[in-house]
């Protein structure tokens, strides 16, 4: 990186792009995890990995765009998440407890 | 005013009282309420008569509009005139004594307060037909005693011959009713009224065609109700029905009620000189045919019953030869030796223990006198001999057929002759010999032979003192009294010669009816088995629309077409269904790896369109 370009970047900050490919690729890499892992603890892992992704695009383009409502969104993503994180944990504990395992293909009681 | 709807409400009120608590009343008070509405209302006639100088004042009566459609309007209207006030006597006065009779006759039977319920529900009806003042209303009698009589034939409906009567009975009569209402409808067409006046009133001013077709079709209608060739199948087997029915019902009322519509309708035929014609030809055709039949049969009703559709035949012939009033004078006298001959022959079937057969009776008259005599009033009065009721009644037909056509008299002479044979060969048969049944034979109770004097007395003075052409000289004018002793003498001398030879055959000379029926053998054979007209029926209408409705209406259009289409929906919906399920297999990955794969496939879409790539 030439300086110039660098203190390009400190002037008018990294651009978009960047960013989007960031979340674009932990986005994808949650769901590859969510798709190929059978633990359920990784899984869970992965969804909040995806929404974290997403929260990381609404944070740049509401910094692009000098809007609030991006942030806001963001909040909300993290209470869901928070709450899910308490209650997933929960389910995942009461499963492992009466199951003795974790691997969610072992976990389809309801499906017939 | 008069209160005509009294006449068919007593009754009605018996129906519903016997109707609806009959099964816990007593049989006592059953007869009552049975026998007391008709006697009432019989009563109520006769009242109605002298109030009304019996039908020279006509009275009419409007209740309650019953349809209201534009100009057109039916109402609930009675009325009275020369013609009802026979009727209504006849109806009342004959179904009092039998109503009276049926008291004694069904004491043993199941189904008591039944039976009197649907007599008097037959009541009611059959005085609504003879009462309406317009076809719509006469339509709804005519139906209702079709009901009654659907009722009473299957009466014992335990016996799978007597339920098949009675649907018999019912399906023949819609064949006649369709003709009938087609009628109605041609009428309310051209005249845009069914009130008997105006239609009549305006009747000479229709073109001859229309006149032709709605008289036809009111004789389908005639046929059907009357036992007339080609629908008079039903008539015989009717006498499944208890024998009160059959002589009510069966004999003297119901089924001459086609005669009655023709003759209410007299304005109309009148006009139309194809279907009089057509009208006195079915006439005298049934006549033959059903009396040939009754030469053959053994069991008493059954000749009495051919007896009947033969006597109707008489009354169409006179119908279609423009004795109005003599069809209406021997309707009357038939009803009386009629009822007469069918409540003899339940006494007859009461003294037997219920046999029927005649070739099982014999020498009764030791054992039942009463009846005896007043059958034999009955039989000489249906034979023609003077001067009982019928010998006036049917020389009447017999002139005025002479007059429209000799040929016809001549064969409608040949079938008196037939019809008295038949009848004291039954008489003969019954009454005379030896006894040749089980049990110990018995004279009836009062209840029962004492209807069957007052019949007699009627069936013997019944034709002189009521002349009915004199007292409807009003409506249908006197035919002149033709100077010919000859037909005189040839309409006694066939009816003393019939019974001569029934007393030669059947007491006399005794061998001689199985030689007779040997010698003619096939011919024997064909009569004896009514010409096979059932069986051919059978074959030609009855076997086809079976086995069409079976084949084509049931296999082909119900189950394949209508539930093929509905099962068809079904099984379709299940096979996509099977194909979409298994996109549904539960497993929340499969069902990410969709929602991936399609935003992907989304975005590539988008892309593309957009011409990114």
């Amino acid at each position: 990186m030439e300086p110039s370009d660098a203190l390009k970047l400190l002037q008018n900050g990294v651009p978009i792009s960047w960013y989007l490919t960031l979340s674009a690729v932990l986005f994808a890499t949650g769901v590859a995890g969510f798709l190929f892992r059978r633990n359920i603890i990784t899984v869970f892992m992965c969804i909040e990995l995806m929404l974290n992704a997403v929260n990381l695009s609404f944070i740049a383009f509401a910094h692009q765009h000098r809007q609030v409502s991006g942030q806001l969104f963001t909040f909300f993503v993290m209470v869901v998440a928070a709450a899910e994180a308490a209650v997933g944990l929960a389910i995942i504990l009461t499963v492992f407890r009466n199951r003795s395992t974790l691997n969610i293909d072992e976990i389809n009681t309801l499906r017939n | 005013m008069y209160k005509l709807w009294l006449i068919p409400a007593l009754p009605f009120i018996g129906f519903l009282i016997n109707g609806i608590f009959g099964r816990r009343l007593s049989k006592t008070v059953i007869n009552a309420v049975a026998v007391l509405s008709v006697v009432l209302s019989f009563l109520w006639v006769v009242k109605t008569g002298f109030a009304s100088d019996w039908g020279a004042k006509e009275l009419h009566s409007h209740y309650f509009t019953w349809i209201q459609s534009g100009n057109f309007r039916v109402g609930w209207n009675y009325s009275v005139d020369k013609l009802t006030m026979i009727m209504l006597m006849i109806v009342t006065g004959i179904g009092s004594l039998i109503h009276i009779y049926s008291t004694g006759y069904m004491a043993h039977e199941e189904g008591y307060y039944r039976f009197f319920a649907y007599l008097n529900l037959f009541m009611f009806f059959m005085l609504t037909l003879v009462l309406a003042g317009n076809y719509l209303l006469l339509f709804v009698g005519w139906e209702g005693v079709g009901l009654c009589s659907y009722l009473l034939i299957g009466f014992y409906f335990v016996k799978k011959s007597a339920t098949n009567a009675g649907n018999k009975a019912f399906i023949v009569n819609r064949i006649g009713d369709f003709g009938f209402s087609l009628a109605i409808f041609l009428i309310v067409v051209n005249f845009g009224t069914l009130e008997f006046r105006p239609v009549f009133a305006a009747a000479p001013g229709k073109p001859v065609e229309t006149l032709t077709a709605i008289a036809l079709l009111l004789l389908v209608g005639a046929a059907g109700k009357s036992a007339q060739i080609p629908l008079y199948v039903w008539l015989p087997d009717a006498m499944e029905g208890p024998t009160p029915v059959s002589a009510l019902i069966h004999a003297a009322t119901m089924v001459t009620a086609g005669v009655y519509m023709c003759t209410r309708s007299a304005a109309i035929f009148t006009h139309a000189p194809i279907a009089m014609e057509t009208v006195a030809l079915i006439g005298l055709a049934t006549a033959v045919f059903a009396a040939t039949i009754g030469i053959t049969q053994y069991d008493i009703k059954k000749v009495f019953a051919y007896s009947t559709v033969s006597q109707l035949g008489y009354m169409f012939l006179g119908v279609g030869v423009g004795a109005f009033s003599a069809g209406i004078w021997h309707l009357m006298t038939h009803a009386f030796f009629k009822a007469l001959l069918f409540l003899g022959a339940g006494s007859v079937i009461h003294a037997c223990h219920g046999e029927q057969d005649m070739r099982h009776m014999g020498g009764l008259r030791k054992y039942a006198p009463i009846t005896m005599w007043t059958l034999l009033c009955a039989s000489l009065a249906i034979s023609g001999v003077p001067p009982l009721a019928g010998f006036w009644s049917k020389d009447a037909i017999l002139v005025a057929t002479y007059q429209h056509a000799p040929w016809m008299f001549w064969v409608g002479a040949a079938t008196a002759g037939i019809t008295a044979f038949y009848v004291f060969r039954a008489f003969f048969m019954t009454f005379l010999g030896e006894y040749k049944g089980h049990g110990h034979p018995h004279e009836s109770p009062a209840s029962m032979w004492a209807p069957l004097v007052a019949l007699a007395a009627l069936s013997i003075g019944g034709g002189y003192f009521f002349n009915v052409p004199k007292i409807l000289s009003g409506m249908f004018p006197l035919a002149e009294e033709p100077d010919n002793p000859m037909l005189l003498a040839v309409s006694i001398g066939v009816g003393v010669l019939g019974i001569a030879i029934a007393y030669y055959m059947y007491v006399v000379n005794t061998e001689l009816p199985a030689r007779v029926a040997s010698a003619f053998g096939s011919l024997y054979t064909l009569v004896y088995n009514k010409y096979f007209v059932d069986e051919v029926y059978d074959a030609a209408i009855v076997h086809p629309i079976v086995e069409g409705s079976t084949t084509v209406l049931w296999h082909g259009v119900d189950q394949g077409v209508i539930d093929g289409i509905v099962n068809g929906v079904g099984y379709q919906s299940r096979g996509i269904g099977g194909i979409l399920r298994l996109v549904q297999s539960g497993n929340i990955r499969s069902y990410a790896t969709w929602v991936v794969l399609g935003s992907v496939a989304l975005l590539l879409v988008l892309g593309i369109a957009k011409g990114a790539f």
